[in-house]
């Protein structure tokens, strides 16, 4: 018996995936900006000599980057409350896993960016007068900057992804909403389905552009 | 101090650069071995040598790019000591030790994201915060000055080698630098672009200004040097007017050095001579 699609049903719970998306949209960009922060911060640190400043920056990139996100994630929600004995609730233990991994890699961007620049940028600058700051803010961020785009937009698109993670900590974002509809409705197909052309349709503009800006920048 | 980018006067006398058992070493391995210089104002002194002989090292030292591992380094009225209990100026001070200096280099090395005026500017209003219409107005001279007054709008990809080159050196005399170092600046150019930036550096010698020229240039050093040094594993092994260096060196070095050039050095060809 051929199985009989029916996507009708899932009308009914509309509210509740316009806060799965809103909330899937909203720990993307909180993340996001999160981890640039955090991603300007220590790959500016990365670029000091002083070993006692790089180290724990090149500790913390390593152990998120060498770990699965979902053990960060299950992590920070499980066992950091016990480490720190305070009591985390769920959205916040998750966000930190999810922008602290977003961080670790925006590191990872923004000193490639900035090392990537020609060594015979650094030194007229220098022959020039110009201070570590002026050469910097001048010379070298403007230049790397256009190079960083690109892998940052990749790297927010896999964020937007990792984001749907947040399921096993029980944030109701759209994967989860996805399961709470599907207990409902026993109509795994449709849902599953449905949240996946969710996803598709946020991420395939944005993949889009990111190609029109890596062309731009490669010009 | 009066800006003095395009009348400079060819006194010769006081001591612009004066350099004194200078080293430096890469951990065991001594690229410069003691090196003393004296440059006067107005000055064009050329080194050469065989390559690895120290001598971009030794320039490089000389503004800083490079910390010298011991000597003395007076440029204008500012001295240095360097080696164990003397420390390297750093931070603002470096950058004004260096702002004094100007430098050009074998790859041209101009920023890519700013046209040709922008570049020249860079040093006056990022440096000595020089305001825009001021730094613009010596920028433009500077670049009509070299040959390049109808290139100010472009940007250093759309410009041939030898008018990057131009540019770089107008960008460092922006600045109005008491002292000019040349890296092997026409190292990395097409051989028909070579004398255009040659030109360049002729007719700065001829306004006076004073200039540390690392090349390999031989009728370049003939007939704009004041003086040749020539350096060999890392010591200066002999120095003096260019014709006699170039043509009857003393050292047995310079003359194996030089034998390969002589071709070079014999013919004439400008009516320029120093």
């Amino acid at each position: 018996m051929a199985y009989k699609w029916d996507f009708g049903v899932l009308y009914a719970y509309l509210n509740l995936w316009v806060k799965g998306l809103s909330v899937t949209l909203a720990y993307s960009a909180g993340t996001v900006l999160g981890g640039l922060i955090i991603g300007v911060i220590c790959g500016m640190l990365l670029l000091y000599r002083r070993k006692w400043v790089t180290l724990p920056v090149h500790y913390y990139v390593e152990i998120f980057r060498c770990t699965p996100l979902l053990v960060q994630i299950v992590w920070f929600y499980y066992a950091l409350p016990i480490v720190l004995s305070v009591e985390l609730p769920a959205w916040l233990a998750a966000g930190l896993g999810l922008t602290l991994y977003m961080g670790a890699f925006s590191t990872e961007i923004f000193r490639g960016g900035i090392i990537s620049i020609d060594k015979g940028q650094w030194q007229a600058a220098r022959a020039l007068g110009m201070t570590g700051g002026e050469l910097m803010r001048h010379i070298i961020l403007p230049q790397a900057i256009k190079r960083m785009v690109p892998p940052f937009v990749n790297q927010s698109i896999i964020q937007l992804k990792n984001t749907s993670l947040l399921y096993v900590v029980a944030v109701p974002d759209l994967m989860y909403t996805g399961s709470v509809v599907v207990a409902d409705t026993f109509r795994p197909l449709e849902v599953y389905t449905s949240v996946g052309i969710m996803y598709f349709a946020i991420l395939y503009p944005l993949t889009l552009w990111a190609t029109r800006m890596e062309a731009r920048v490669d010009q | 101090m009066t800006n003095s980018v395009l009348t400079n006067s060819a006194s010769t006398g006081d001591v612009m650069v004066r350099v004194e058992g200078l080293r430096k070493s890469y951990g065991t391995v001594e690229a410069v071995r003691g090196v003393s210089l004296e440059v006067h104002r107005g000055q064009v002194v050329v080194l050469i040598g065989p390559s690895g002989c120290g001598k971009s090292t030794f320039l490089r030292c000389l503004n800083l790019l490079e910390a010298p591992s011991a000597g003395t380094l007076q440029v204008g009225e500012r001295t240095i000591d360097f080696g164990s209990g003397h420390s390297m100026p750093h931070g603002r001070a470096l950058a004004r030790f260096r702002a004094r200096i100007g430098m050009v280099f074998q790859q041209f090395d101009l920023f890519p994201h700013m046209t040709a005026l922008r570049n020249v500017m860079a040093g006056p209003v990022i440096v000595k915060k020089m305001a825009a219409a001021e730094a613009e107005a010596i920028a433009r001279a500077l670049l009509a000055k070299v040959g390049l007054g109808a290139f100010t709008g472009r940007y250093p990809r759309e410009l041939s080698g030898g008018q990057q080159q131009r540019v770089a050196i107008a960008r460092a005399m922006a600045m109005a630098p008491e002292v000019m170092l040349f890296d092997e600046v026409t190292s990395a150019l097409d051989p028909e672009l070579v004398g255009e930036v040659l030109d360049v550096m002729k007719q700065l010698a001829i306004e006076g200004t004073t200039m540390i020229v690392v090349t390999h240039e031989m009728a370049f050093a003939r007939d704009v040097a004041d003086r040749v040094v020539v350096m060999d594993a890392g010591q200066v092994v002999e120095q003096g007017v260019a014709e006699e260096v170039l043509l009857q060196p003393k050292n047995p070095r310079t003359a194996s050095f030089l034998s390969r050039f002589h071709s070079t050095i014999g013919e004439r060809k400008g009516p320029l001579s120093s």
